[in-house]
C-alpha cells in the first residue's frame, strides 16, 4: 500500500525513458518493484498480531457502513427502521429490548438501535478519513515547504506549530460550536487543520529534512528543477509512508472529538455514536446500569473499538515505516 | 538561563495576545454578536435595540472594538456574565479554576508518576504475565471513549458500591448552617497540601545531603508526623468535616482523569526505557556490580525520562481536555463546568473568559515542561 503510493507519487510524464524500454514495459517494471517493496512493508505488517488484527476490526467496521443502505433497500422498512425518524410500531414499551425484529432493542423514542449504529459507521469513516486527509495535505506541505526553503518561513511554521500543540482541542472545538452551526464537515474540516499545522506537520518536517540532503536532490536541482517541482516530485513522495500513518492516528482522534462533542450534545448531526449515548444518558437510562444495556454498550463499544483499531494499525504501520523500532524488535 | 527565561515569557505573551485576537475575530465571524442574547427578543423595539448594541460598543468600528477588547482584556476586565448576572466573568472564573487546578494537577502528577514507575518496571521485566496484563489494560484505557468510562465508574463506586458521592463539589446537607463558603475552606485544603509538599521537598533535600549513604526510606516517619499535624489541625479548626466533604466529593473524579491518563507515560516510558536499556552505559553501570535497582533507577530510567518529559506537553494538553469532558459528567464545578454551561447557555462573555483561562493553563503547562526539560537534560544549555 505504502510503496504503490509513493511509485504513484511521481508523475510518469516527467520519468525520460532511460533504458531503452518501451513506456508500458517502463511502467510494469515499476509496478513490480511497487508490489515488491509492498510485499516487504506487509511481511514486517503481519508480525505485529495486534496489526492484523485491528486491520480485521477496521474491515468489520466498513463492511457495517456499506450493508445499511442495503439493508435499508431490501429487508428494512423505513417507516419502521429508519434511524432518525423511525418507530418501531411492533414494540409495546419503549425502549424494548432486543428481539429477532430488533436484534439491539429500540432506543427511548422507539428507533432501532441496530440501524444507528450501521448509520453511524458510516459518518464516522466519513469524518474520519476526511480529517486524515485534510491534516496529512496540510502537514505534508507544509513540512515539505519549510524544510526546503528553511528560514523565516521555516521558523514560522514552526512556532505556528507550537502555539497548536498547545491548543486544548476538545475545548476550542466546544467553544466554535457555542458560536458556530458544526456539522460534521466543519469537525472534520477543523480537526484536520488543527492536525496539520500542529504536531504532524513538526514530525513530516524532520523527516523532510533527511530528504533534502539525500543526492537525488541536488541531481534534480543540478538538472534544472524549480523549487516547486522538486518540493512536490522529489521530496513530497518520500514523505508520504510517514502522511499514512499520521492518517491513522487522526482518524483515532477525529472519531474521538467527534464522539465527545456529540456526547455533550453540541454538534447538528443527524445520528452518530456519540448522540446514541447522549440520548441514553439524557433519558437517564444510563443509571439503570446493565438494565439498559443495548441503549450504551453498542455504540460506546464501537467508538472505543474503531479508535483503537486505528491507533494500533498506526502502532504496527510505524515499524514498518520506522526503520529504527524495526531493528529493535528483532 | 534567565536569558532563556525571558524568551521563553515573550513568546508566552505574543501566544496569549495571539490567543486574545483569534477568540476576538471568531466572535466576530460567528452569525450574530454579543448583544443577540438580548436583541433577538421580539418584543424590543427597533430604537431599544439600537441602545443595548451601543451599550456593548458595537456601534463603533471594528478596529476600534478589537482595541478596547486588547484593553479590557488585558486590564482583567472580560465583563460580565449573562448567566450568572451581574457577576463579572472574573469573578465568576476566579472562583471556579483553584477546583480545576486541584483536580488538574493532583491527577497529573500522580498519573506522571504512577507510568512513569509501571513503565519502568514493565519494560524492566520483559515478557511475563505483569507486563501483557499492564499493556493491554494501558491500551484500552488510553483509548477507551472518555465519557462512557467515567459514566461506569460513577455506576460501579457511585451507585452499585455507595462508596463516592455521585457528583458535585459538595453535600448541601453537611453544608447547611455552615458559616464559612466552600471556597474558603478549600483554599485552605490549597494551602495545607502545598505546605506538605513544601515540607516533604526540604525534609527528601535534607536527607540527600546529609549523606549519599541513607536511603530515602527514613523519610517516610518525618512525612508521616506531617501528615499527622495537618490532620490534627484539620480536626481541631471546626471545618474539618466540611474539608473530608469536599475530599469524598473529589476521589472519584481525581481517579478516573488519573486512570485515563497514565497510559500515556506507561506505554511511553516502556518504549524509552526499551532503548536505554541496550545502551552500552547501562552495561557498564551492570558491569561494575552495581545493584539492579540502582542500574534501573540511575542509569536506564533517569535517561528515558528524557522522551517522556518531551511528550509530557501532549499528555498535559489531553489531559486539560479530560479534566473539561470530566469535570462535565461529574459536575465539578470547576473552569471546564463552567465553558460547558457557558455554552449551553450561549453566555458569550463567560465562554470567552473561560476558554482564555483554559489557554493560559496550558500555555503555563507547555513552559513549565520546557524548563523541565533543561533542568533534567545537563547536554541541553539554552543562550
Amino acid at each position: 500500500m505504502i510503496s504503490s503510493r509513493q511509485a504513484g507519487g511521481i508523475p510518469p510524464s516527467n520519468e525520460r525513458d532511460d533504458y531503452g524500454l518501451g513506456r508500458a514495459a517502463f511502467l510494469l517494471s515499476r509496478l513490480a518493484l511497487a508490489a515488491r517493496s509492498f510485499r516487504q512493508g506487509w511481511n514486517i505488517f503481519v508480525e505485529s498480531r495486534l496489526g492484523v488484527i485491528s486491520l480485521l476490526i477496521i474491515g468489520l467496521f466498513a463492511l457495517m457502513a456499506f450493508s445499511h443502505p442495503i439493508l435499508m433497500a431490501t429487508v428494512w422498512d423505513p417507516a419502521t427502521y429508519d434511524p432518525v425518524t423511525g418507530y418501531a410500531f411492533d414494540q409495546v414499551e419503549q425502549p424494548a429490548p432486543p428481539s429477532w425484529g430488533h436484534p439491539l432493542g429500540t432506543d427511548p423514542l422507539g428507533r432501532d438501535v441496530l440501524s444507528q449504529l450501521l448509520y453511524s459507521t458510516r459518518s464516522e469513516f466519513v469524518l474520519g478519513i476526511t480529517a486524515a486527509l485534510v491534516t496529512v495535505g496540510i502537514a505534508t506541505v507544509v513540512g515539505a515547504v519549510s524544510a526546503y526553503f528553511g528560514g523565516l518561513l521555516d521558523a514560522f511554521f514552526m512556532r505556528l506549530a507550537d502555539l497548536v500543540i498547545a491548543l486544548p482541542s476538545i475545548s476550542l472545538l466546544i467553544v466554535l460550536s457555542a458560536l458556530f452551526n458544526l456539522n460534521l464537515f466543519y469537525i472534520a474540516l477543523i480537526i484536520g487543520v488543527l492536525g496539520g499545522f500542529g504536531g504532524t506537520a513538526i514530525i513530516l518536517k524532520s523527516q523532510a529534512l533527511t530528504v533534502k540532503v539525500k543526492p537525488f536532490i541536488e541531481a534534480a536541482r543540478v538538472a534544472g528543477g524549480g523549487h516547486f517541482h522538486i518540493i512536490f516530485a522529489h521530496i513530497v513522495p518520500h514523505l508520504l509512508p510517514l502522511s499514512l500513518l499520521y492518517m491513522m492516528f487522526t482518524v483515532t482522534n477525529a472519531i474521538f472529538a467527534e464522539a465527545v462533542l456529540s456526547f455533550l450534545g453540541l454538534l447538528d448531526l443527524r445520528m452518530s455514536w456519540g448522540i446514541m449515548i447522549h440520548t441514553a444518558n439524557t433519558g437517564g437510562y444510563l443509571l439503570g446500569g446493565t438494565k439498559y444495556w443495548w441503549l450504551v454498550l453498542p455504540a460506546g463499544a464501537s467508538i472505543t473499538l474503531l479508535c483503537s483499531a486505528f491507533y494500533l494499525a498506526g502502532r504496527a504501520l510505524d515499524e514498518v515505516v520506522n526503520p529504527r523500532l524495526r531493528r529493535r524488535s528483532d | 538561563m534567565t536569558g532563556y527565561l525571558l524568551r521563553r515569557a515573550g513568546q508566552m505573551a505574543l501566544t496569549l495576545f495571539l490567543i486574545i485576537t483569534l477568540t476576538f475575530f471568531l466572535v466576530e465571524a460567528q452569525p450574530g454578536d454579543y448583544a443577540s442574547f438580548y436583541v433577538l427578543d421580539p418584543d424590543l423595539p427597533p430604537d431599544v435595540k439600537d441602545k443595548i448594541r451601543a451599550a456593548f460598543g458595537l456601534d463603533k468600528p471594528l478596529w476600534q472594538q478589537y482595541l478596547i477588547h486588547l484593553k479590557n482584556t488585558f486590564t482583567g476586565n472580560f465583563g460580565v456574565s449573562f448567566g450568572h448576572f451581574p457577576r463579572p466573568v472574573l469573578d465568576v472564573l476566579g472562583e471556579r479554576l483553584p477546583r480545576t487546578l486541584m483536580l488538574f494537577l493532583t491527577s497529573a502528577t500522580i498519573s506522571f508518576y504512577v507510568g512513569f514507575f509501571l513503565g519502568k518496571a514493565i519494560a524492566w521485566r520483559r515478557g511475563g504475565l505483569f507486563e501483557y496484563a499492564a499493556t493491554i489494560s494501558g491500551a484500552t484505557l488510553f483509548t477507551a471513549f472518555t465519557p462512557a468510562f467515567a459514566l461506569m465508574m460513577i455506576w460501579v463506586f457511585a451507585f452499585k458500591l455507595g462508596w463516592f458521592p455521585v457528583g458535585k463539589f459538595l453535600d448541601p446537607l453537611v453544608w447547611r448552617g455552615a458559616e464559612v463558603s466552600a471556597n474558603y475552606v478549600f483554599g485552605n485544603m490549597l494551602l495545607s497540601a502545598a505546605a506538605f509538599f513544601a515540607f516533604a521537598f526540604i525534609v527528601i533535600l535534607v536527607m540527600k545531603k546529609l549523606g549519599r549513604r541513607i536511603p530515602l526510606v527514613y523519610a517516610i516517619p518525618a512525612l508521616l508526623a506531617g501528615i499527622l499535624v495537618i490532620v490534627f489541625a484539620w480536626a481541631f479548626s471546626g471545618i474539618g468535616n466540611l474539608a473530608l466533604d469536599i475530599i469524598k466529593h473529589m476521589v472519584l473524579p481525581v481517579a478516573t482523569l488519573t486512570l485515563i491518563s497514565f497510559a500515556g507515560t506507561m506505554l511511553l516510558t516502556r518504549n524509552s526505557m526499551l532503548e536505554t536499556i541496550r545502551e552500552d552505559y547501562v552495561m557498564a553501570a551492570r558491569a561494575k556490580g552495581l545493584p539492579e535497582k540502582q542500574v534501573r533507577d540511575h542509569h536506564a530510567a533517569r535517561n528515558a525520562l528524557l522522551p517522556v518529559v518531551t511528550s509530557l506537553v501532549y499528555s498535559l494538553v489531553f489531559a486539560i481536555d479530560g479534566s473539561v469532558i470530566i469535570e462535565g459528567i461529574f459536575s465539578w464545578p470547576g473552569t471546564g463546568l463552567t465553558l460547558l454551561q457557558a455554552v449551553r447557555s450561549e453566555d458569550l462573555p463567560l465562554v470567552m473568559g473561560s476558554m482564555l483561562f483554559i489557554g493560559l493553563l496550558s500555555l503555563l503547562a507547555h513552559a513549565i515542561v520546557d524548563v523541565l526539560y533543561v533542568l533534567l537534560d545537563p547536554r541541553i544549555r539554552y543562550q
